[in-house]
């Protein structure tokens, strides 16, 4: 008889065990270093002072944060009702489409804060209406999640294209882009919040939209932990057959959770295509749906977790770029491998170092992983 | 004679286009058939594609190259195999983090190793798998219809490309005429019963996914050295995934799965042929709606409008034994 999932104390299982699978994460990202031929420990600390060692540095940091907690949430909702939404980056894409639109619709008419709530709406509203369609499958007719998400981050891609260079784009412009947006379509900066703790910030594209992606953390956790909606999401994600015996409409809460983690994902186009760039471009969400998962499987799901994980990720993407600039030998797409190695070891892998923690936590205190009870049964 | 020919032109072409997803697509049908989902195809064909381009221009062998892609995409196969068969990991997250693995180190290696962003160096034609010509396509080219169709549509290919087809009634042949092809099925429907019989359900899973590892290793050598002469940076673009539709469309099944890439070969082809001619009756059709197309067909199928695509029971669920 084995229990190899016997319980470890709440703090190895949600804080120890996370550590050590990123540990070994961002180690096998040291050895790809040293096989490019520099090193590892210099390479963190070029990381590290590019991402938090100045004011515009934290900024930037905190710029891609913003993005990575919107769609990192997207995966967790999902998550939650184990779905696996692997489609944010679509959901995200599309969402830009409706953040665009409103500006261009608003922009000369509205000032920022009367553009931005529709902005939001209209970013929610397209990034769950790209994440209804796989939902409604799933739900319905059983068509696989995880694939029909895929094939729709593609289909968004095409449609994209295609909107941006034959309808968006002002006529008489090559670059397939919308027009820039006037001063009602664009969020005010919070540059002045650093600059407030005595940072110097000369210009960094950190927005309002970074207060949003906060207020989005909590509402979820509000809505994952204290609603009857999330503890009905939560319920079908443990037991499918539970929940139907409960008689939670199975049908219902698959499409609701889609579309709550759709309309996060698409929230995350406010802040690049409204905060930063000012129009809509190709490929403007650069793999942050992808991050997502990552960021979802470190923050265990949990927003608590998501908002740090975010945050790494942020200044990974910061760091990163410095990085590249002083070892020419090492791109960004460095970051891409971390994102692969958190993904395998904290996802995929999350479970390889519980049997030895476990033993190690039964030698030193039986009490904690419930030896004693079984001893005592024995007796 | 002129319909003819541009007609053959564009088979070949198809044929050019559907042999990788020919490759990833059976590389699939073996680790899904066995209950492991895989949608890391894309990544492994991509280490493979990277590997074959290095090893081909530092050894100067076609060979070689093909030996690296095979090495690395079963290693890649097995990192997969060891987070879903031995430690029950989430096959989708295992599969995500290979291809963001594979996507991101050729790039990071391919420029510390070369520094020509990203790409390696130019494989000359003799170190490649070059093309084919299959004995008498040049007498035979002169005789009507039946000539052309010899020798500019089925001569003339990479070795690989023949390969690819020729490994479609052989996986028939493995999965359905084999012990290790039945207790491969067997074990991605009702793996219980296979662990009944004393037979190691993840031996047998690990097999499967080093079958696919072989595969994508194939699939990668025929993207860097025969349809293209070296590696260039994220040159899989999407095919992986291609092939996963292909799969889904065939329904897990070896030949519909050459049929399934022919077709999406062809409507690659298509696309790349008609690019700004207006089609008759429907007028213009946007390049982007042709790549859209098998993503939307795929779509369409799980949806159950293509009559219904049921996946091995036992797929994406890990293997425990009762305790």
């Amino acid at each position: 008889m084995s229990a190899p999932y016997a319980k470890l104390p709440a703090w190895a299982d949600y804080g120890l065990i996370p550590l050590i699978n990123l540990f070994v994460a961002f180690l096998v990202a040291g050895l790809v270093v040293l096989l490019v031929g520099e090193n590892p420990l210099r390479a963190a600390v070029i990381l590290v002072e590019g991402a938090v060692g100045r004011g515009q540095a934290i900024a930037y940091t905190l710029y891609y944060a913003t993005s990575f907690i919107f769609t990192g949430l997207a995966v967790a909702v999902a998550f939650h009702c184990s779905l696996f939404n692997i489609g944010g980056e679509g959901q995200a894409y599309v969402g830009g489409l409706g953040v665009a639109l409103v500006c261009l619709t608003f922009d000369s008419l509205l000032p920022w804060w009367l553009t931005f709530p529709l902005a939001i709406l209209g970013a929610a509203a397209f990034g769950a209406a790209w994440a209804f369609i796989p939902a409604y499958f799933q739900a319905r007719r059983g068509s696989h999640i995880v694939i029909t998400t895929i094939m729709f981050n593609f289909i968004a891609a095409s449609l994209m294209v295609y909107l941006l260079v034959n309808v968006l784009k002002p006529a008489g412009s090559q670059a397939p882009q919308t027009r820039t947006f006037l001063e009602g379509g664009q969020l005010p900066k919070l540059n002045w919040m650093l600059e407030a703790m005595g940072l110097t910030v000369r210009s960094a594209p950190f927005n309002i939209s970074f207060l949003l992606a906060l207020l989005a953390a909590f509402l979820v956790w509000v809505l994952i932990w204290r609603t009857r909606l999330g503890y009905e999401i939560r319920m079908r994600g443990h037991s499918p057959r539970a929940a139907r015996y409960a008689g939670v409409n199975e049908v219902r809460i698959i499409i609701v959770t889609m579309l709550i983690s759709g309309a996060l994902a698409g929230m995350m186009a406010l802040n690049p295509v409204m905060g930063d760039q000012n129009r809509l471009q190709i490929d403007f969400v650069t793999g942050a749906g992808f991050v997502g998962i990552a960021v979802a499987l470190m923050g265990r799901s949990h927003p608590a977790g998501i908002v740090p994980a975010a945050i790494l990720f942020g200044m990974l993407y910061q760091g990163g770029a410095e990085l590249a600039f002083e070892m020419p030998g090492i791109s960004r797409d460095m970051i891409v491998i971390i994102q692969g190695l958190v993904i395998l070891f904290a996802g995929a892998l999350e479970h390889m170092f519980r049997p030895t923690l476990q033993s190690v936590f039964a030698s030193f205190s039986p009490r904690s992983v419930g030896i004693e009870a079984s001893r005592g049964e024995r007796a | 004679m002129e319909l003819l020919n541009t007609f053959i032109q564009l088979l070949d072409s198809t044929v050019r286009l559907s042999v990788p997803l020919l490759f990833a697509a059976l590389a699939g049908l073996y680790s899904e058939r066995s209950g492991v989902f895989d949608i890391g195809l894309e990544g492994k064909m991509l280490a493979g594609a990277f590997a074959a381009g290095a090893a081909a221009a530092v050894a100067g062998s076609a060979w070689a190259g093909l030996a690296a892609a095979v090495t690395v995409s079963i290693f890649l196969a097995l990192v997969h195999g060891f987070a879903s068969i031995t430690h029950r990991g989430n096959q989708i997250v295992s599969g995500v983090a290979i291809n963001f693995i594979a996507a991101g180190s050729t790039i990071i290696l391919g420029q510390a190793w070369f520094r020509q962003g990203g790409r390696t160096p130019l494989v000359g034609a003799e170190d490649r798998f070059g093309a084919v010509e299959l004995p008498f396509a040049d007498a035979l080219s002169g005789v009507p219809i039946l000539g052309p169709l010899y020798s500019d549509l089925l001569s003339g290919h990479s070795l690989l490309a023949y390969v690819a087809f020729l490994l479609v009634p052989f996986t028939w042949w493995v999965l359905f005429r084999t012990r290790f092809g039945l207790r491969l099925r067997a074990v991605g429907e009702n793996p219980a019963a296979v662990d009944t019989a004393g037979i190691s359900v993840a031996w047998l899973r690990y097999r499967a996914v080093i079958c696919t590892g072989v595969l994508t290793g194939f699939g990668g050598t025929y993207l860097a050295l025969a349809q293209n002469a070296g590696f260039v940076k994220d040159m899989t673009a999407g095919r992986g995934f291609i092939a996963l539709a292909a799969l889904i469309f065939a329904k897990w099944r070896p030949v519909p799965v050459m049929f399934a890439c022919l077709l999406f070969g062809f409507l690659d082809a298509f696309s790349i042929r008609i690019q700004g001619t207006p089609l008759p009756l429907v007028g213009q059709v946007p390049v982007q709606f042709m790549q859209a197309l098998p993503y939307i067909l795929t779509v369409v199928l799980l949806a159950g409008f293509i009559g219904r695509a049921v996946p091995p029971r036992a797929g994406g669920v890990p293997y425990v034994k009762e305790r």
